[in-house]
């Protein structure tokens, strides 16, 4: 049976007052390497199937929600009674709303700064609801798995260590409502990253690349780029913890950032509970964080960074909507030339805000507006003196009044002196806020396309520019290389 | 059928188990697999979040599927598929064949695994009384809306967040010698409370009753005392946000179990395991300072150390029948007298390097994920009965800090640097608790850490804590682990103040 086939199923056998059923097939390849060789892999295929159930009644609306893999024809009927059947006892949900139908998915959340009717033409693959799903397998990887082949046995001759993981998955997904919606959206992910150790492991270098289906990929550049870095790390520095005018690389930059737009929640910021909360009531869209003409916006249509057009809830959240399924996701500036202006929102959430309905999108983009934005090549050729670093890791909330964030640079911190770099300095436990950062941007470069390091698990779409920010607050020293 | 039969899943029992196990082992057999594995799987989950006491997130998930693991000419291959069914389980086998020799490519490392005996037909349950899923979701949402609300009435309490995190995982393992079919029940409950000033303030405070691989009862007060924690939870809340800020520098520290149980977690569990020693994490979770050339010889911290690993901890969320490899599930030493005596291992690892035997370390978090060596439950050994109360250990600190609950907590790649902050912080003046303080976080390396350890509570002190949620390999895996251990007396630790660091 088709996903397609078994959303009509479910909504065919739902008895209640409204559903919405969401099918999923999931398939994945992956490789991983250590120390220049293989170490595992695999392929999945995975089908899910989610029926969320309303009841509406006198008092209001509940909700049932049940998510289930491999869902056999027979067993369809049953997940939608299990699913009315809690909704059926549920009290009734804070952010019971109208169900979206054909008629009215492209009416909610009106971006007031965009009027242009953007295209509702399905992202990515250009399937059509009725097309197969679309699906991915170790085929994708097969020429890339040669070229590693080759990368890694000519490390190997060269006295480096290679470690490493390529990734690639894909799901469709197709999301119906007993409104009359019919949406469909597939999404391809996948990413490699690499990392290279000296052969007495005390020089390490890291790069990655989100790709879409691996045939940009070229892992011998990748390791080529590691090379020199290793190279600069052969004369080492060691410098104290302390403050310092900091270069952060775009995968530094997006980890930073992806935290900040995790943490601007439309609902926890107007109850007073975020960095995004007013003192006394309200949120602060509208204030003004950085003094550069910075922008900081998601569009499902980015170019190389599609993500879903239109609203997927599994479950409702502080900002997400089982109801909201199927909304249109329009291009959205959480920050505009430098100030706060959208939190992210389901339509009950940005009700309790008092703002308009922006809810999450799977991408994120930071711009200077500026003109002749440089490359990191060229903000290094312009530092008198400071620090570069390559990522950052284990990025963990400290403090939500500030989003004060800890965590550690990771292979590879360079000091930079009279516009060259001169070696490579031990790493640094960080305590720095990322809104704390958009205030002391110095700098902002070009944007490209990177691979946040910390949280490219969950979020690997992404564009950012290199940034340098006046006194970054490395807390302590780190042994580890 | 026995009674430990009958307690299992009977929609998990009544899947074709052997026969897929047959169709995915034979198949592979017959492609050339030197060793094959078959795993089927269903994991229920069920998790519950109210806001303010009202319903916001409900979600209800039943995943199944079977896994085929193969090693063809010393190359790993791995499948998994959603369709229980032969033919399925038997493409699984074709397919795990076909991924060993796209992957044979890269590899210089022959695959050999360490020997264990095969057990036969054995089954295994955990330590529970009520099955999660036999209670309904109205009575559960009704438990956590009561809760919230008594928080609610507090004038302190400006917003509660509750929830209920729930599994019941079945897992039925092949390998043609040992054929195990087990179950196990967790589950996670957290109450937060959070306060807002009218100067824009604000703070929160959350339960420290632990995850749990108990059932139902749990909530009821079997194991932990839930309504003496949430009558208490409003007035510290109240005095946290009234306490003074903490002045930075070096202090000794009594931490409780509560919070110490995620530091062991740290900086002790995830750098015995020997698969990041040996580099296997090196590009993502990272390494560890704990190389094996230092077996034996590391003094990882004072005398009073002591640290065994173990999947046999009654109500343990690591705690096992048998490992994902059909290993048996085994206690050992790894920290002994402060020094490094042991690692987490699974079978490629303890063969490689000349261990003998697993100790039992593999696990995979679902049916669509090849195992890794994870964390067995990793536990600090108390002092023998009579040793040290709470109070003892406060009572030797003239001017010091009381650390209880988790919260933040981050280490680097080799297990070094770690910065911890908690829920309740407690000034210690003369031996006395003096009040609450604000912005707390302490800083320490590793061994430095465990070095400046004078004292271990007495059993009287000793908590099982834990977290369901350990990250750890590509593509990322989440496992459920514990910990248990004493409240401890540390001297001379770095304690930062984290309103200064987040200060522009």
């Amino acid at each position: 049976m088709t996903p397609q086939q078994t959303v009509e199923l479910a909504l065919a056998a739902a008895r209640g007052d409204g559903c919405v059923v969401i099918a999923e097939e999931t398939s994945g390849a992956n490789l991983r390497w250590a120390d220049n060789t293989l170490t595992t892999n695999g392929v999945s295929r995975s089908r899910q199937l989610t029926v969320i159930a309303i009841d509406r009644r006198a008092d209001g609306a509940a909700v049932g929600v049940v998510s289930r893999a491999g869902v056999r024809p027979e067993q369809v009927e049953e997940l939608v009674r299990e699913a009315e059947h809690e909704a059926g006892q549920g009290t009734p949900a804070e952010d019971a709303a109208e169900l979206t139908g054909a008629g009215n998915h492209r009416s909610f959340c009106k971006n007031e700064d965009n009027g242009e009717e953007r295209s509702g033409r399905p992202a990515t693959t250009g399937a059509s609801w009725d097309d197969n799903p679309s699906l991915t397998g170790i085929g994708v990887l097969r020429d890339f798995a040669v070229a590693l082949g080759d990368t890694l046995r000519a490390a190997r001759g060269a006295g480096r260590r290679l470690y490493g993981f390529a990734e690639h998955d894909m799901t469709s997904t197709f999301l119906g409502t007993s409104a009359g919606l019919r949406l469909r959206h597939d999404q391809p992910t996948g990413r490699v990253e690499l990392n290279a150790k000296s052969d007495d492991l005390a020089r390490s270098a890291w790069t990655a690349v989100a790709t879409r289906d691996f045939t940009d990929v070229d892992i011998a550049g990748l390791a080529d780029g590691l090379r020199e870095r290793l190279g600069w790390a052969r004369r080492s520095v060691e410098l104290p913890p302390g403050r310092y005018e900091t270069l952060l690389p775009p995968s530094a930059v997006s980890d930073m950032l992806v935290a900040l737009y995790w943490a601007a929640g439309a609902r926890d910021a107007a109850e007073g509970r975020t960095v995004f909360s007013k003192a006394g009531g309200g949120t602060r869209v509208g204030e003004r964080l950085c003094e550069l003409p910075v922008t900081l916006s998601s569009d499902p249509l980015a170019a190389g960074l599609g993500s879903a057009p239109f609203v997927i809830a599994h479950a409702s959240g502080a900002d997400s909507s089982v109801f909201d399924n199927g909304i249109a996701l329009r291009p959205t500036s959480w920050i505009q030339d430098g100030s706060l202006a959208a939190l992210v929102s389901s339509r009950h959430s940005a009700a309790l805000a008092g703002l308009p309905v922006t809810p999450a999108i799977g991408n994120l983009t930071f711009a200077t507006s500026a003109a002749g934005a440089p490359t990191l090549t060229e903000m290094i050729a312009s530092t008198g003196r400071g620090l570069l670093l390559t990522s950052l890791w284990y990025i963990r909330e400290v403090d939500p009044q500030t989003l004060l964030l800890t965590g550690l640079t990771r292979d590879g911190v360079y000091l930079v002196e009279g516009g060259e770099v001169v070696g490579a300095v031990n790493n640094f436990r960080f305590n720095e806020s990322p809104v704390g950062m958009l205030g002391r941007m110095l700098e902002v470069g070009a944007t490209v396309p990177t691979l946040p390091r910390e949280w490219g698990d969950y979020f690997n779409r992404a564009a950012m520019p290199p940034v340098r920010v006046e006194g970054f607050n490395m807390s302590s020293v780190s042994q580890a290389n | 059928m026995t009674d430990v039969q009958a307690r299992i899943d009977p929609e998990f029992t009544g899947l074709p188990l052997r026969e897929l196990a047959d169709a995915a082992l034979t198949q592979a057999t017959a492609l050339g697999a030197q060793h094959a594995d078959f795993r089927a799987e269903r994991i229920r989950s069920q998790y519950i979040g109210l806001s303010d006491a009202n319903p916001q997130t409900l979600f209800d998930a039943d995943d199944t599927g079977l896994a085929v693991r193969v090693i063809v000419d010393g190359t790993w291959g791995f499948a998994s598929t959603v369709d229980l069914n032969p033919d399925a389980a038997a493409q699984a086998a074709r397919q795990a064949v076909e991924v060993a020799k796209v992957a044979a490519a890269m590899n210089t490392e022959p695959i050999e695994l360490a020997p264990e005996p095969g057990y036969g037909e054995v089954t295994w349950v955990s330590d529970y009384e009520v099955d999660p899923f036999t209670v309904t979701v109205a009575d559960k949402v009704a438990l956590l809306a009561a809760w919230s609300s008594s928080l609610l009435a507090h004038p302190a309490v400006s917003h509660v967040d509750a929830s209920l995190n729930q599994v019941r995982e079945c897992k039925f393992y092949s390998d043609g010698t040992t054929t195990a079919t087990q179950q196990r029940v967790r589950l996670n409950p957290s109450v937060t409370a959070v306060a807002v000033t009218d100067d824009g303030r604000f703070d929160d405070m959350q339960t420290l009753a632990p995850p749990a691989g108990r059932g139902y009862e749990y909530l009821g007060g079997t194991g932990w005392d839930f309504a003496a924690e949430l009558a208490e939870l409003p007035e510290l809340l109240a005095a946290k946000l009234a306490a003074p800020t903490v002045r930075p520098g070096r202090y000794d520290l009594v931490i409780d179990p509560s919070n110490l149980w995620l530091v062991i977690h740290e900086s002790v569990g995830h750098a015995t395991e020997l698969d990041r020693a040996l580099g296997y994490e090196a590009a993502y979770a990272g390494t560890s300072f704990a190389t094996p050339d230092k077996l034996g010889t590391l003094r990882y911290g004072s005398e009073v150390m002591h640290v065994t690993g173990d999947r046999t901890t009654e109500h343990g969320l690591a705690t096992i029948g048998y490992d994902d490899e059909g290993v048996a599930g085994q206690a050992w030493d790894l920290i002994s007298g402060g020094t490094l005596v042991g690692y987490q291992l699974d079978r490629r690892m303890a063969q490689r390097c000349g261990f003998g035997r697993s100790n039992g370390c593999a696990f995979s978090d679902g049916p669509n994920h090849i195992p890794l060596q994870r964390m067995a439950n990793v536990s600090l050994r108390p002092a023998p009965a009579g040793g040290p109360s709470l109070d003892d250990l406060i009572a030797g600190v003239d001017d010091g800090i009381y650390v209880a609950g988790d919260k933040s907590w981050s280490i680097d790649m080799q297990r070094y640097n770690f910065q911890f902050t908690g829920q309740r912080f407690f000034a210690i003046k003369n031996g006395r608790l003096a009040g609450q303080l604000r912005d707390v976080a302490y800083q320490a390396t590793t061994t430095d850490f465990w070095g400046s350890m004078e004292a271990v509570g007495g059993p009287q002190t000793y908590l099982l804590g834990g977290a369901f949620n350990c990250g750890k390999g590509q593509p990322g895996q989440v496992a459920p682990v514990s910990h248990g251990c004493p409240a401890v007396l540390m001297r001379g630790v770095r304690i930062l103040n984290t309103a200064q660091e987040g200060a522009s």
